[in-house]
């Protein structure tokens, strides 16, 4: 997984309510065995007619083609498990989004893809919004390691994140690595199961 | 020898009372970090072709194996045919998806319901029908109704295609542990209000991002009094409240439910499984960090309007108008939902026209979901111009509904009959909606889109469903019993 330190880059502004997974790739695309490629499928039916005509989409636009950042509005990412939603994303180029709220399963999805979930309050989403309304003025710095976004206006804020996400971000860290390096305790754990539950798997 | 008092020592704390989520938890933490991060133990995983082909593929570019082939299942069911193979199958990337699942469980020694195994079915159909879902159980899939198996107090969420390959890696995941929110619903439902209704209710209350970081519970009276599959379909639709997961205790509609079942523990084994499932439910004094009550009578039979799960309403009620609603981004989302739905504030929900009914899911896919459709199916037609399908949601299901007769019922009433699967529900395969089409569906998503590119969603029970396809209009089922 690519390491996610600082990030400074055009931030496009999404400011629906609940944008679903489905949304943000429809189905059709589900049926690649691959991870790549999807940026094709991302946002399909906003960015594309039924006929197969551009709409005026904003990734679409001229100022945000390039878009690093996406500033969206609340509960983004709900629905389906679908990782193919943050892949599509990263193909396209977002590494961060930037929301009130995500929904669960995608908020932890984009952290398996090098893609920084930040959640904000209200308040500066109505201003990161205003500022990525500037198109291609609308650069947007973020410091993962300082917990900072820096506004085109060179105002910063704050955001929280979870430390142990944060350190496996920053340094590109593999999860199944790192779990692999517990196998001792997966090992003790599975014998205890099977002496304490023997009936967990006691069928067929 | 004089006596000699021994040293005061303070009286046992009382073990703190926990939820039914708390107990699942602590009972599969393999490691605690500092921070409270967790990695937690797996005891099934269940895998489709959608979500899976990259996660097999990550393990072969690193050399990893799958830990424990005897805990994992697979099953192919979102992009399969519902239609027999003489009509011609599925395209041509569908199948490669599917050979590529049938490539990675051969390579992988993973146990699979292939393509002609009568109990082939939709995943969160089939765990329960086997019996491979028990409680207590934390259970995952690549698949967000994986919250579905919650139904028997087992701990089951969905999870993204990197943690489907960490569970195949190391049958664990790395996770921090959910907030609890308890949901009761007491007194019983009404007459013509069934599972679906009541979850409807639910996330009509919580919104769909009002369980974000939450598991819910489901309890109370009309809850205990459900049967499993009416369990199933209410913990199914949690995620579109946003929780990851839904729960309910298990008791002895459960027990029944999974007694003698093929997977199920059988003799000595059943018993001590009895004996530690009995002690899972939520402690008395457990605190909940939320909690929601509503009231079944006052739960009627309820239709979506909108383009999100949380725009569900009474059948006896209007569509909305965006000028009441709550809040700035509820008011441009409502517009939005209408205007994609085609729907003029102040309609009566019950004048809504429809052009096609889908009955089935992993929501109201099973047997007793097509029982309560053919109820109301039985003796009557659907309405000229309106095309319906029934999808059961296993080749088990699909058999014993024939052997009931449900199949002759439907068909007679002028349903298509189909074989078993996700089909329109998320119309992956050819079941899908034509742009503008619309259609009173059992599944759970009226997201836009969702069942084919500018396809119309309500969402409502199998019997709402059926009383849509009789009278050709959205309708309330009250009126036909």
């Amino acid at each position: 997984m690519e390491k996610f330190t600082t990030l400074r880059g055009v931030a496009a502004p999404l400011p629906m309510v609940n944008v679903d997974t489905d949304m943000i790739i429809p189905k059709q695309f589900l049926k690649t065995i691959k991870r790549t490629g999807l940026k094709e499928g991302l946002f399909y039916e906003m960015r594309w007619t039924a006929d197969g005509q551009k709409k005026d989409f904003v990734l679409d636009q001229p100022a945000y083609q390039n878009a690093k950042i996406l500033v969206a509005g609340p509960n983004f990412g709900c629905g389906s498990s679908r990782e193919h939603a943050p892949w599509a994303l990263l193909d396209f180029g977002i590494r961060c989004i930037i929301s009130e709220d995500f929904a669960d399963i995608f908020y932890n999805n984009c952290f398996k893809n090098g893609i920084l979930p930040i959640k904000v309050s209200k308040e500066i989403i109505a201003k990161l919004m205003d500022d990525a309304s500037r198109g291609s003025n609308a650069v947007i710095e973020v410091d993962l390691e300082k917990q900072e976004i820096k506004g085109p206006d060179g105002g910063t804020v704050h955001f929280e994140i979870d430390a142990f996400r944060k350190k496996c971000l920053m340094e590109g860290l593999d999860d199944i690595g790192l779990t692999l390096e517990k196998k001792a305790d997966i090992d003790s754990f599975e014998k205890k199961q099977k002496e304490s539950q023997p009936w967990l798997n006691a069928a067929e | 020898m004089a006596f000699r008092k021994k040293a005061a020592t303070p009286p046992p704390e009382p073990p703190k009372p926990r939820t039914l989520f708390e107990k699942i938890w602590d009972g599969h933490v393999v490691h605690r970090q500092d921070d409270g991060t967790c990695v937690i133990y797996v005891d099934r995983h269940l895998v489709h072709e959608v979500t899976s082909p990259q996660a097999f593929e990550g393990l072969r570019m690193t050399g990893r194996t799958v830990r424990r082939p005897d805990a994992t299942v697979a099953v192919a069911d979102h992009n399969t045919s519902t239609l027999p193979a003489s009509a011609g199958g599925v395209d041509e990337e569908s199948r490669i998806q599917i050979e590529t699942l049938e490539k990675n469980v051969a390579d992988f020694h993973v146990p699979y319901f292939g393509m002609d195994d009568p109990r082939r079915g939709i995943v969160h159909v089939i765990g329960p029908e086997q019996g491979l879902t028990l409680p207590g159980m934390t259970i995952v899939c690549g698949d967000s109704h994986t919250s579905t198996h919650g139904a028997f107090g087992a701990l089951a969420f969905g999870i993204g295609t990197s943690e489907v390959e960490h569970v195949l890696a190391t049958q664990t995941l790395i996770q921090k542990p959910a907030k609890n929110m308890r949901v009761a619903v007491e007194g019983s439902l009404p007459i013509g209000v069934t599972a679906k209704d009541v979850i409807l209710a639910i996330i009509g209350r919580l919104g769909t991002a009002g369980g974000t970081g939450y598991v819910i519970e489901y309890a109370g009276r009309a809850i205990r009094e459900m049967t499993m599959e009416g369990r199933m379909t209410v913990c199914n639709m949690s995620i579109e409240a946003g929780a990851r997961a839904g729960l309910i205790a298990p008791d002895e509609t459960t027990f029944k439910y999974l007694d003698g079942r093929p997977y199920s523990p059988k003799g000595g084994a059943w018993d001590l499984a009895l004996s530690q499932w009995r002690r899972l439910p939520s402690d008395k004094n457990a605190v909940f960090d939320s909690q929601l009550d509503l009231i079944a009578a006052d739960i009627p039979p309820m239709v979506t309007w909108g383009t999100s799960p949380q725009d569900a309403l009474p059948i006896t009620d209007v569509v909305p108008d965006p000028a009441n609603a709550p809040d700035e981004n509820r008011r441009e989302a409502w517009a939005r939902s209408l205007a994609y739905m085609g729907l003029t504030p102040g309609t009566k929900l019950v004048d809504v026209p429809i052009d096609r009914v889908f009955i089935g899911s992993c929501t109201n896919g099973r047997i007793e979901d097509l029982r309560a459709a053919a109820e109301i199916a039985r003796g009557r037609k659907v309405a000229s111009g309106v095309s319906a399908m029934v999808v059961p949601g296993s080749g088990l299901v699909k058999a014993e509904a024939e052997k009931e007769g449900l199949d002759k019922i439907f068909i007679e009433a002028g349903f298509e009959w189909r074989i078993q699967g996700c089909s329109m529900c998320l119309a992956m395969n050819a079941d899908r909606l034509e742009p503008g089409q619309r259609c009173a569906s059992t599944s759970n998503r009226n997201f836009e889109g969702r069942q084919g590119r500018g396809g119309r969603t309500h969402l409502v029970s199998p019997a709402m469903a059926v009383a849509a396809a009789i009278r050709g209009t959205l309708a309330d089922v009250r009126d036909f019993q």
